[in-house]
């Protein structure tokens, strides 16, 4: 008894620890007084004011739209990878699955350094281009993390067979293979979309004087002290995420119940 | 059939053309530049090895050793607080694990940056946790600015990656292999170290790579936690870039670090999955 206790002790620490920086934001996003160590009573302005602030609605639109671009590309680019690399033989898969690898692997001071290097030796003007080609790249595999499994899984004789019944191989594809891998797919998706969000270090490097995504601002904010209004922004994000997951948490336990009455 | 195969093949090597071109452009290719700039001199772009030589000087060595250490106190912090937590978790056997997935990973849906920022709130002399200590009659920690306050940034930031894949290699031992070794006479003890902690260390491993890379080569936690009173090698580089401008010597720094990131995968060795996330999600 007394273990048990003591062990929900310790979960509940590591939870308060993993969360107690969050709780301070959200206190902090209602706070009247401007400074981050005073309390100053209770308010909702910077929510009213974050609508108004066109700088981080800005940084907002080009996070957003990055992850956005970054995940679909990279989804497209990794899956195709996947696909190619599941009919390939040993060495040249080991080989292009290594080096897709590599952002993931590599630290990312070195991967953000090194590309920014590319785009000024080529000339290429550092902005939104040059952050969405980096955000690509370093979210190809993670990707081809979530698809790979999932293609091999599938059975290809079902495709072959569909192929001898005289579909063309892209129909059989779409029909028989993207089915069975779609939840890898979307996975894959999903990941990338959160890394490119959640990403300072690469975007710090290759992004020029002329952009700002959430991440660069606030870290050119924090000498200055950071503006209440990316409190708001930053726990409007976290409170819409929360209810999202528990919805598609809840859809998914409720399926599976479902499942398991019908059997 | 032959003519079948090749074309078969033709065919695979056109899909996987775009994303290989793409991954030679922005990933090989960048990479060489960093080898090309670490090994010329800025003056003249004449071969040297003077780049290299930059970590001897003495304000780098320290930050390298620095990093170092704190990053190895960090990771061995992170295995020691995530461990024991695999074991409780699994032993809770809640049966969707998505859920517990969930709890750790949420905390990243908020921006890195300002999770750590917040903790400036907490540790600062006059900070949340000082003001309870003082309502509690303890006494006060002073630990922001110093390496310690960097090392607690790293621990949280990098947690999670710990517990996600320590909890999911714990989380599929077979209950039947325990409940045989226990039949089989074995105490709580022995059933750890000979089936428990064995059929974990996968999890272990992958956990130590996601932790120990990010902690030895970040700028930002030391930044912000570190005020600017303390220098990792991840400052160093990333001053050569952004304020001195110097690309040459900034690359020779991130080389040896490269050689430091390489040498600890060899360390903990390196299986297909290992990645970041691998074991996550």
């Amino acid at each position: 008894m007394v273990k048990r206790i003591s062990q929900r002790i310790y979960i509940a620490l590591i939870i308060i620890f993993l969360y107690a920086p969050i709780l301070v934001l959200i206190v902090l996003s209602f706070n009247k007084s401007k400074s981050r160590s005073k309390w100053g009573g209770f308010t909702f302005d910077w929510y009213k004011r974050l609508f108004q602030n066109e700088n981080i609605l800005n940084a907002l639109y080009t996070t957003l739209l990055i992850a956005l671009l970054s995940a679909l590309f990279a989804t497209i680019l990794g899956t195709t990878l996947a696909i190619a690399l599941n009919h390939m033989r040993r060495l040249p898969k080991a080989v292009l699955s290594s080096i897709a690898n590599i952002p993931m692997l590599n630290a990312e001071i070195v991967t953000g350094i090194s590309m920014m290097l590319l785009f000024l030796a080529i000339d290429f003007k550092l902005g939104f281009s040059s952050v969405l080609i980096a955000h690509i790249t370093f979210n190809i595999p993670y990707v081809l993390l979530s698809v790979a499994p999932k293609l091999k899984q599938t059975n290809h004789s079902t495709y072959e067979a569909a192929l001898d019944l005289g579909a063309k191989p892209l129909y059989a594809f779409f029909k028989v293979i993207f089915p069975d891998i779609f939840p890898g797919i979307l996975s894959g998706f999903l990941m990338a979309f959160t890394m490119s969000l959640d990403d300072f270090v690469i975007s710090h490097f290759t992004r020029g004087a002329e952009i700002q995504t959430l991440s660069t601002k606030i870290y050119t904010e924090t000498r200055k002290g950071i503006k209440p209004e990316m409190y708001a922004l930053s726990t409007l994000m976290f409170v819409s995420v929360l209810i999202l997951l528990i919805l598609i948490n809840r859809r998914s336990a409720h399926a599976e119940k479902e499942k398991t009455i019908k059997k | 059939m032959r003519n079948k195969e090749t074309k078969r093949r033709q065919k695979n090597a056109l899909l996987a053309a775009p994303c290989s071109l793409w991954m030679i452009a922005f990933i090989i290719i960048p990479l060489l530049m960093i080898v090309y700039y670490g090994l010329t001199k800025r003056e003249d772009g004449s071969i040297t090895l003077e780049n290299l030589k930059l970590i001897a000087d003495p304000i780098n060595r320290r930050a390298l050793w620095l990093s170092l250490k704190l990053s190895i106190i960090s990771t061995i912090v992170c295995v020691l607080l995530a461990y024991p937590l695999g074991l409780m978790l699994r032993g809770l056997k809640i049966k969707s694990n998505s859920f517990i997935v969930l709890v750790f990973m949420l905390p990243m849906w908020m921006n890195f940056l300002l999770r750590t920022l917040a903790w400036l709130n907490i540790l600062e002399n006059n900070g949340i946790l000082n003001t309870i200590l003082k309502i509690l009659h303890l006494p006060t920690l002073h630990i922001i600015n110093t390496p310690t306050a960097i090392i607690l940034g790293m621990v949280y930031n990098f947690l999670p990656f710990m517990i996600l894949p320590i909890y999911n290699t714990l989380e599929k031992i077979d209950e039947n292999v325990i409940n045989a070794a226990r039949d089989l006479g074995a105490n709580g003890k022995q059933t750890f170290f000979k089936i428990i902690f064995p059929l974990s260390i996968p999890g272990v491993i992958s956990g130590i790579t996601m932790v120990f890379v990010p902690s030895l080569t970040t700028f930002v936690i030391s930044n912000i936690l570190g005020g600017s009173k303390v220098l990792l090698i991840g400052n160093v580089i990333e001053q050569q870039f952004q304020k001195l401008n110097n690309w040459n010597s900034g690359s020779g720094l991130s080389l040896v670090l490269m050689v430091f990131i390489l040498l600890s995968m060899a360390f903990v060795g390196k299986d297909e999955n290992t990645g970041r996330g691998a074991a996550t999600w």
